[in-house]
């Protein structure tokens, strides 16, 4: 990659794998996915932190992409939505916003999905009331939340369940 | 968002000589207002300072037993720490009450003290705003004002301090600790933030070149009586239209302190310590509640779209002193 004055490179652990790339100081995390990494599986929906299409965990917490610098998050460990299928099988969250039928147009998904990841390690959330408030940063413009909290919470019961 | 240059302050000293002299080089956090404000060319620093890596991310107790938090802990560390909702769950409510769970992920102490008004004629460069450009005008003022101030503005500016943790620590009588070129000084939180007058680019106390170190609980948490009432436009992830912490400690069946401070209504978190002090003594009551509230707003007026804040404020008073006082960890919405 040709190196262009004032670019820093950095390192990040993205989905498990190390990428280091040149970044302008002002490039936004969600910009270098989406534009320097081809990870566009992170949207950009309003670009000013107000509606979670962007999230991301970095470090296993859920954060809005879109208002942290690439820069700052030099060495952190980033997962993104391509990061959650495991050699192919999807992510039982996914699964579950398939069986609940979570979506309609899925821009806002990844982004909820991801949140939802987080909202899970956080265990936070006992309640459907505490899932809705936990989720208020992901907006879905289709207006799938009853499905979405469906998913959610069939998803968080498969996780307290012992494995067979 | 302008082109800038970007540094990571390996320690405080550094942090300290990088901001010394330039004025037009700032701190950032966790970003979430400062990039923000970035992007639509309203803040448009030629330096950014990452003080990320300074060692200012703990939680432990401080002198004459409180609790002292350093000023990188983010806003969820906060609201979760154990000592905090143990000792201090007027402050716990109050920060969950505010963004979402993304944001206060990133958000600092620190930044939240700093945060800048959402004022839209503030956010919008087409527009006069004497905060963004000093001598252009108010918008707010004969504008669109329905979320903007009803105590304490001036002709300048009618904009309001954001933040519900600001007004969780004003009632808490937090103490705010800040480092600079001449050493370190102490600011009590209700006096960080200023009122508009006639500068209102100046939001706080803290000097450019000074950076906050940690912000202070004293002992008292008020952790049996207390209510966060918070007012807003949908039921999560709004800022206040009017919000209010109450803490009240009980001495038999009568008061023997209260403390009230609101949001949303002013440019910096509202206490009135001579209104709180009337109600010393007296037995808890809707009456006795009702006449404060009455005393605390006497004489407020709105600017039109905002007009209905003053007797929603009186409510949320009212109710914030009723759920306080009562014996119940009741969450107020």
């Amino acid at each position: 990659m040709a190196v262009v004055p004032g670019q820093t490179a950095i390192t990040l652990k993205l989905n498990g794998e190390a990428r280091q790339f040149d970044v302008a100081p002002w490039t936004t995390l969600l910009d270098a996915l989406r534009e320097t990494l081809d990870l566009t599986g992170t949207k950009k929906g309003c670009d000013h932190g107000q509606c979670g299409a962007c999230t991301v965990l970095v470090d296993g917490r859920r954060i809005v992409s879109c208002l942290t610098l690439a820069v700052m998050n030099d060495g952190a460990a980033v997962t993104t939505i391509e990061g959650l299928a495991n050699d192919g099988a999807l992510h039982p969250l996914q699964q579950a916003f398939i069986d609940h039928d979570a979506f309609q147009c899925g821009y806002c998904t990844p982004g909820q999905l991801c949140s939802a990841l987080g909202l899970m390690y956080e265990g936070r959330a006992k309640t459907a009331d505490d899932i809705r408030e936990l989720m208020s940063g992901n907006l879905c413009r289709c207006g799938a939340y009853p499905n979405i909290l469906a998913a959610i919470q069939a998803a968080m019961e498969m996780a307290a369940r012992p494995p067979r | 968002m302008n082109a800038f240059t970007y540094t990571r302050a390996r320690d405080l000293g550094a942090a300290l000589r990088e901001i010394a002299g330039n004025e037009t080089a700032k701190f950032i956090a966790g970003g979430t207002n400062l990039i923000d404000l970035m992007k639509e060319n309203v803040e448009r620093p030629t330096r950014l300072i990452d003080i990320t890596h300074l060692p200012l991310r703990e939680i432990e107790p401080a002198a004459d037993g409180g609790v002292r938090l350093g000023a990188l802990v983010t806003n969820t560390d906060v609201a979760y720490h154990p000592e905090i909702e143990r000792r201090y769950p007027l402050l716990s409510q109050a920060i969950l009450a505010g963004a979402s769970p993304q944001l206060r992920n990133m958000a600092s102490v620190g930044g939240n003290l700093m945060q800048r008004t959402r004022c839209a004629y503030f956010y919008d460069t087409a527009t006069p705003c004497n905060k963004r450009a000093p001598g252009t005008g108010c918008s707010a003022l004969t504008g669109f004002n329905r979320y903007h101030a009803i105590l304490g503005a001036s002709e300048h500016c009618i904009a309001v301090h954001p933040s519900d943790m600001c007004v969780a620590l004003a009632a808490l009588d937090a103490v705010v600790r800040v480092t600079g070129p001449a050493g370190d000084r102490s600011i009590a939180l209700t006096d960080f933030h200023r009122l508009p007058g006639d500068r209102p680019d100046l939001d706080t106390n803290k000097r450019a070149d000074e950076l906050i170190t940690a912000v202070e609980l004293p002992a008292e948490g008020f952790r049996e009586h207390y209510a966060y009432v918070k007012v807003r436009d949908r039921a999560s992830y709004a800022f206040a239209l009017v919000s209010v912490a109450a803490a009240v400690r009980l001495d038999g069946d009568s008061v023997a302190e209260a403390r009230l401070a609101l949001g949303g209504v002013a440019h910096k978190p509202w206490r009135d310590r001579e209104v709180e002090a009337s109600l010393r003594g007296q037995r808890p009551s809707r009456a006795a509640f009702e006449r404060l509230a009455e005393t605390l707003l006497r004489g407020v007026q709105g600017f039109g779209d905002n007009s209905f804040k003053v007797a929603l404020a009186k409510r949320a008073v009212v109710r914030a002193l009723t759920v306080a006082a009562g014996h119940t960890r009741e969450a107020a919405a």
